[in-house]
């Protein structure tokens, strides 16, 4: 034993405690990737369909549209809420499920999870940035979205003040402001949604079924929410408190909603972050 | 040189129900370089994934550059691997997936980050191919892409599983004196391979896998030294040189393609032409083989096709 350490040469540094550089190669693999860059592009197609259909349709639209489209003519800033009422129902949870299903299964399906781990990167490292990876994606997608959405609805429909749901008026920088808050509250939504992504990636090899598997657990909780016989079930879906952005527009804030979805994202994102640790520590890497 | 760089003891791997490595207790000298040999399925890439800790054992020990089963983190950072062929980004090219490698590391010295990437693809013949796509590299670039990621810091000991593979002649001549280089600087190489001819020279010791367990293991003197050499007889009547030959107490003999084979057990070389020719026997050759290591793994591992399963 003695005799192994005393042969042993010191060419290694001391590691560093902290370094960006591992975070920065992930994030400039998730946004250099073709696919994710193609998917946020698509993303921007609401926003823009919304405003151009809007515009182009002399009447104002009929009763039983969604709260946010009667706004739109009166305020630009209407069409990133219209976009990301649209969108959250399946095209952003989508997109931060293919990245977050992706995150370990794509590089165990691709071998590389097995040059990783051997550098040697710690697995809860290479957890930790994984998922914070899919938590810069998921807020990038819902910013890109709500960016898209302000400059057509301004553009096309002009700023000025803005109207609450509760009829009071706030100034246009007032409510851009909390149309960024809408935004990143959704964010954190959608980066719990990321944490049930990794979590079922640490399951598979095959990054296409955990991308749809989340993709599931995502549109499954939509319906349950539906369904009123199972509304015990309602505050514990993950889903549930997405639409809580609006509470946002009112005056004054209702800040319950808001409050529970936070939590309940917090809730998400340990409870998943530590079952892909649970799995991902032990698990045998034979890719 | 004293201690080892790898040792196992009764490192056992069960797949459901099938034990892919049984009980086997590997030593790697430091300073050697040892080769891992192998018919396909007998188990080294699944031993190799165990004493780099990707998988976990069923049973038994591993010690990795001093460190025990739950610490060999601590030993990676000094040991470089190719476990079972090369994996990496398709659409980065050879030089950022390199990087991405390196960024990985928290050891690695970020200022010279790009200096070790390019030697490194260097040293493999790369830097010429370093912006290619991965998609676009051919079989044999992969690998020697692998190799350069294995050399992004000095190590003190390399696992090469199947360094060879998909290379052409030129190819793996360079692998070996790459081999041969990195034990010239200091380095253990344990590197495996089912070709031993691949391997041979550059060897100092060998360890034989075979339907998961090590059959054979020691420095190459003298696991090829345990067989004995052995005399041919070409002829026309090779039945008739194999019973003469038998006489005169050559062991084991056989016949095969116009010719008597056996193993001389002390019997003098010369006294087996002098018998045959004195029966009236027509011999057209005749040979002294020692038997190559090669022959040594086909006896160990059997010369059938089969892959061990
Ligand atoms: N993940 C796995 N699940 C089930 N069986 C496995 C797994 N990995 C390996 N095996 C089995 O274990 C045995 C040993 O495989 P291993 O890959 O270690 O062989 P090898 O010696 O490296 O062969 P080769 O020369 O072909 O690379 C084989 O029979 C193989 O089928
Ligand atoms: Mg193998």
């Amino acid at each position: 034993m003695s005799a192994v350490e005393a042969g042993v040469r010191d060419v290694t540094s001391r590691p560093r405690r902290l370094s960006t550089r591992f975070l920065r190669s992930e994030l400039g693999l998730v946004f250099g990737r073709r696919r994710n860059q193609v998917g946020l592009v698509v993303l921007i197609g609401p926003p823009v369909l919304i405003s151009i259909a809007v515009k182009s349709s002399a009447s104002r639209p009929g009763r039983g549209a969604p709260d946010f489209f009667s706004s739109i003519t009166e305020n630009g800033l209407f069409v990133a809420l219209a976009a990301l009422t649209i969108e959250m129902a399946l095209f952003l949870p989508l997109a931060v499920a293919a990245v977050s299903g992706d995150s370990v299964a794509g590089e165990a399906s691709t071998g590389t999870l097995r040059y990783l781990l051997t550098v040697p990167v710690d697995r809860l490292r290479l957890l930790a940035v994984k998922y914070a990876g899919i938590v810069a994606f998921a807020f990038a997608a819902t910013l890109v979205v709500t960016a898209a959405g302000v400059l057509m609805g301004v553009v096309l429909f002009g700023g000025g003040n803005l109207t609450l749901l509760s009829g009071s008026q706030i100034g246009f920088g007032a409510g851009l402001l909390r149309v960024l808050a809408a935004a990143l509250y959704l964010g954190c939504g959608f980066a719990a949604l990321g944490a049930v992504g990794l979590f079922v990636s640490t399951l598979t090899e095959q990054p296409i079924g955990a991308t749809l598997a989340t993709v599931i657990f995502s549109a499954a909780s939509l319906i349950a929410d539906s369904i009123p016989q199972v509304s015990w079930v309602h505050p514990y879906l993950i889903t549930h408190n997405w639409t809580a952005f609006g509470d946002l527009f009112r005056s004054p804030i209702a800040w319950t909603g808001i409050e529970h979805g936070l939590y309940s994202a917090a809730g998400y994102i340990v409870v998943f972050f530590l079952a892909a640790w649970a799995r991902f520590s032990t698990k045998d890497v034979t890719s | 040189m004293t201690g080892a760089a790898v040792t196992t003891s009764g490192l056992t791997k069960k797949f459901g129900h099938q034990v892919a490595v049984d009980g086997v207790d590997l030593e790697v000298p430091l300073g050697s370089v040892y080769g891992f040999l192998g018919p396909n399925g007998s188990g080294k890439t699944t031993t190799i994934r165990m004493v780099l800790g990707l998988i976990v054992p069923t049973a038994g020990e591993v010690q990795l550059l001093g460190n025990p089963l739950g610490r060999i983190g601590e030993s990676l950072p000094r040991v470089g691997a190719l476990v079972e062929g090369p994996a990496f980004h398709l659409y980065l090219s050879g030089r950022d997936n390199l990087r991405r490698l390196d960024a990985a590391d928290l050891r690695a010295d970020p200022a010279t980050s790009a200096t070790r990437i390019d030697s490194a693809l260097d040293r493999v013949g790369l830097l010429a191919a370093a912006t290619k796509r991965y998609r676009a590299y051919s079989l044999g670039m992969r690998q020697r892409l692998a190799i350069a990621a294995s050399l992004l810091t000095p190590k003190e000991l390399l696992v090469l599983d199947e360094p060879t593979n998909g290379l052409d002649p030129q190819g793996t001549r360079e692998v070996r004196h790459l081999v041969a280089s990195l034990a010239d600087e200091g380095s253990t190489v344990l590197v495996s391979s089912h070709l031993l001819s691949e391997i041979e020279q550059v060897c100092t010791h060998v360890g034989v896998m075979h339907v998961g367990r090590l059959v054979a293991q020691g420095p190459v003197s003298e696991i090829g030294g345990d067989a004995r050499p052995r005399a041919r007889v070409e002829t026309d009547q090779p039945q008739v040189a194999a019973r003469i030959m038998t006489e005169l107490g050559v062991r084991d003999v056989r016949v095969d393609h116009g010719s008597a084979v056996g193993e001389l057990d002390g019997t003098a070389p010369e006294k087996i032409v002098a018998g045959c020719v004195q029966q009236g026997l027509a011999v057209t050759g005749f040979r002294v083989e020692t038997p190559s290591l090669e022959d040594t793994f086909v006896a160990l591992t059997g010369e059938g096709f089969d892959v061990s399963g």
